[in-house]
């Protein structure tokens, strides 16, 4: 039996971004209407705020098949809301060290600031998020194998 | 202990409150269940084996009429206080009388000394004489303590209305809570994730974990809310065991008063306090020092921030200098 | 009877192992379990009872009964194989082998269970007799005798032999089959000894004058409104422990789970302490924690019994004795609602 997916094939990680729709998730427009390129790898799910993301959604993503996750919200000091990227960054940074403390690679979620007017960091920091993941290959650690196809 | 029973009937006999939530003597000498008494205190103990943390039953207690005299060790009484806070109970309606602790011990660690047919046990100082019907056993009670013993807060009392001091010599050594985190942070992520799946995969979902736990104290837990998607009574898959540990842990992160009672109660001994205890590690390291349930007023870390919090990728440079 | 020098009991694992699955209690990582035997695997047959009960093999904690998939407007419904591989369980103690006795009077009863059924044919069930009962040890008050427990095989430790004395055709079977490592017992005088010592142990062990008679003469009512069970339920957390690690309980839950291309049907153990037991559109019949404890003691020594021809389903392992969190169990239930001594 072959379990080993086919070396020859190239690795596609697939990755889920959280983006919040007051300040990432226009980003990503403007990425788009500038006619930036970044790779088709990554789905986008709008939330209203970078503090919407419970840590559920970081792993449910993980057991239906992602390979990498990232959380895009205002920068601190721009929330919509006022506070809620600061209340984010306090949990992604706790939940991100708990993953690293299970020995889950640390670099499969980042948290970014991206602004509606950034739609070149946008382009850049997914280009390079996906980089990332994809020398990391395939999650295995933290997926669900009955999801697997 | 006398002295502990003639406070509560003084104290009964005061009217200061009409029942109380303490330790009753159960099957074997070692059982120690949590009840309430109202007139007659038969069967109401406190000694080396009251381990259990009597706090969260407070949260039934005080929907009750009347006042509820309660018996609180040091470590208990942070959860007395975080469910202040988080107005889960009535500080009205109860009377704490707070109790010396010199350590509980741990039958599982008696029974995995090899002795078993226990019969009777008697505490005569440092000294557990052990009758059993495979014959006299003896063992010093400081081989034999609970882990959760061996790391705690110390013997402050953080809330209570009257107190029985101390008068007992501590001569138990204690190590720094700190030190299994620290070597499981040492490791590489794989022998760290190695560790994990070795620990998580005993996991029966039994929830004795999360129903002991005075920080869970929600209504109904995500896990058994069928409506949220997540929840499940067995872990199908390893990926499950994971999951609910890692939740149940992020959700009492800057809550837990780190009692201990979680990896006490595993029937699979999961040290599942290393979990927690990695995030008060963070917690103190990022945001200053925090002791869920010190008092009943202060915010805890993850309801409040400061301009200058550190960015996640912190969690990435570690190590890595 | 045929016998072995225990320290040879690694030959007689391998032995079994060539030819079907070994399953037997092994420790692992402060706990122990029923698991596969390999050359590596810690077996412990010192340790009376293993965490979760032998009922795991036969009655999975968590189970897939069938996958649906949808391609286009087709829909697929896959089935696991139902032969499953013939396997031993080796090291089964008296009161976990009457457990799988009640089972069967649960899951091989009509309608029967055939995903219960296919792992219990495929099964050998080699029994071992007790040495050293434990204080939480009330087997006998069930009737089941710890010094010769049945099962296709029994088997005895003592002084440093193993003896195996095959009880059905399925454990002639086996036997035969690996029938070069043994030899003849023909001094079994080491096994009278032993079951006549362990007799007197289980007469001086505190939960053996447990009485059951309270349950057999009361009116199932009666019993149901006793006034004790305030009491009783009062510590009670309701988390699953006891049920778990219990070898009788039997109740389980099934799911569908979404795997985003499919549909996984599976059931898993349900516990009567939980507040979704038997949950349905109108709510849970048991809104209180004393409903639910009340449950499961009722079901145990009351209701199975009145179904199952005065057969409780309580083996008195001790496992939920030694397991429960907040230190209540069966035996404190009996004897409070009348069993005194």
């Amino acid at each position: 039996m072959q379990i080993e997916e086919n070396k020859n094939e190239e690795f596609k990680p697939c990755i889920v971004a959280f983006c919040c729709n007051w300040c990432s998730y226009a980003g990503a427009d403007l990425a788009g209407s500038s006619r930036l390129t970044y790779p088709a790898d990554v789905k986008i799910i709008r939330v209203p705020c970078s503090c919407r993301v419970n840590p559920l959604f970081i792993l449910r993503a993980f057991q239906r098949g992602a390979d990498g996750v990232i959380i895009c919200g205002c920068h601190p000091g721009d929330c919509h809301y006022t506070t809620g990227n600061y209340y984010a960054r306090r949990r992604m940074t706790l939940l991100f060290g708990m993953l690293d403390y299970l020995g889950i690679e640390r670099e499969r979620t980042r948290v970014e600031w991206v602004s509606a007017a950034e739609g070149a960091k946008f382009a850049a920091t997914m280009s390079d998020f996906i980089d990332t993941v994809t020398k990391l290959g395939r999650n295995r650690k933290l997926r669900d194998l009955r999801c697997k196809e | 202990m006398q002295r502990v029973i003639d406070k509560v009937k003084e104290l009964l006999a005061n009217g200061v409150a009409d029942r109380v939530l303490a330790w009753k003597v159960g099957e074997f000498p070692y059982d120690r269940i949590p009840g309430v008494f109202k007139d007659d205190l038969d069967g109401l103990c406190y000694d080396s084996f009251s381990a259990c943390n009597l706090s969260k039953y407070l949260i039934n207690e005080t929907k009750k009429d009347g006042r509820v005299l309660v018996l609180m060790k040091p470590c208990d009484s942070y959860g007395v206080n975080l469910l202040i806070k988080e107005h889960r109970i009535d500080r009205e309606k109860i009377y704490i009388l707070a109790v010396p602790c010199n350590c509980k011990v741990d039958i599982e660690k008696i029974k995995d000394s090899g002795i078993k047919g226990i019969i009777d046990i008697a505490e005569e100082g440092d000294v557990l004489k052990i009758n059993t019907v495979y014959g006299q056993k003896e063992l010093d009670r400081r081989q034999v303590l609970c882990d959760k013993c061996l790391s705690c807060q110390g013997k402050k009392h953080v809330i209570y209305d009257e107190i029985i001091e101390d008068d007992e010599q501590q001569n138990i050594e204690k190590t720094d809570r700190m030190e299994a985190v620290e070597e499981l942070e040492a490791m590489s992520p794989e022998e760290r994730f190695a560790f994990w799946r070795s620990e998580l995969s005993k996991c029966i979902r039994c929830n004795a974990c999360r129903n002991v736990c005075p920080a869970c104290s929600c209504n109904k837990c995500i896990f058994d809310n069928t409506d949220t998607g997540v929840a499940a009574k067995s872990n199908a898959d390893s990926f499950e065991e994971n999951m609910f540990h890692i939740i149940r842990a992020f959700h009492v992160a800057g809550r837990c008063t780190d009692c201990g009672e979680c990896s006490r109660v595993c029937p699979q001994n999961i040290p599942l306090h290393l979990l927690n205890r990695k995030f008060i590690k963070e917690i103190n390291e990022l945001y200053g020092e925090f002791q869920a349930g010190e008092d009943a007023v202060t915010t805890g870390p993850l309801t409040f921030f400061t301009m200058e919090d550190a960015e996640p990728d912190v969690v990435y440079k570690k190590g890595r200098d | 009877m045929l016998r072995l020098s225990a320290d040879k009991l690694d030959k007689l694992f391998s032995a079994i192992s060539d030819a079907k699955e070994l399953y037997l209690p092994v420790e692992e990582n402060g706990s122990s379990k029923f698991d596969k035997w390999s050359e590596e695997t810690q077996v412990n047959l010192n340790r009376l009872n293993t965490v979760k009960s032998p009922k795991d093999l036969f009655f999975p904690q968590s189970e897939d009964l069938m996958r649906f998939k949808k391609e286009g407007k087709k829909i697929t419904v896959d089935t696991p194989d139902e032969n499953c591989k013939e396997f031993v369980v080796f090291g089964v103690r008296a009161c976990d082998v009457k457990s799988i006795e009640v089972l069967d009077r649960v899951f091989l009863s009509e309608p029967v269970d055939t995903y219960y059924e296919s792992k219990r044919k495929a099964a050998t069930i080699v029994s071992l007799a007790c040495s050293e009962p434990e204080e939480s040890c009330f087997c006998n008050i069930f009737g089941i005798d710890a010094t010769e427990p049945a099962a296709d095989v029994s088997t005895w430790l003592a002084d440093d032999y193993l003896y195996w004395e095959a009880k059905t055709e399925k454990g002639e079977a086996l036997t035969e089959s690996i029938k070069s490592v043994f030899e003849q017992a023909e001094d079994t005088s080491a096994v009278d000894a032993q079951k006549e010592n362990v007799k007197a142990i289980i007469e001086k062990l505190p939960l053996s004058g447990l009485n059951l008679d309270y349950f057999k003469n009361n009116d199932m009512m009666d019993i149901f409104n006793s006034e004790k069970w305030d009491e009783l339920y009062e510590a009670c957390l309701g988390c699953g422990t006891c049920t778990f690690v219990c070898p009788t309980c039997q109740c389980y839950d099934i799911r569908d789970y979404d795997t985003g291309h499919g549909i996984v049907r599976y059931r898993c153990w349900d516990s009567c302490m939980y507040s979704d037991f038997t949950l349905m559109a109108g709510g849970q019949p048991r809104t209180t924690q004393k409903e639910r404890f009340r449950q499961r003691f009722m079901h145990k020594l009351v209701y199975f019994p009145m179904n199952n021809d005065g057969e409780f389903s309580c083996v008195g392992c001790g496992r939920c004795v030694n397991k429960c969190p907040v230190r209540l169990n069966i035996a404190k239930v009996i004897r409070a609602l009348g069993g005194e001594v």
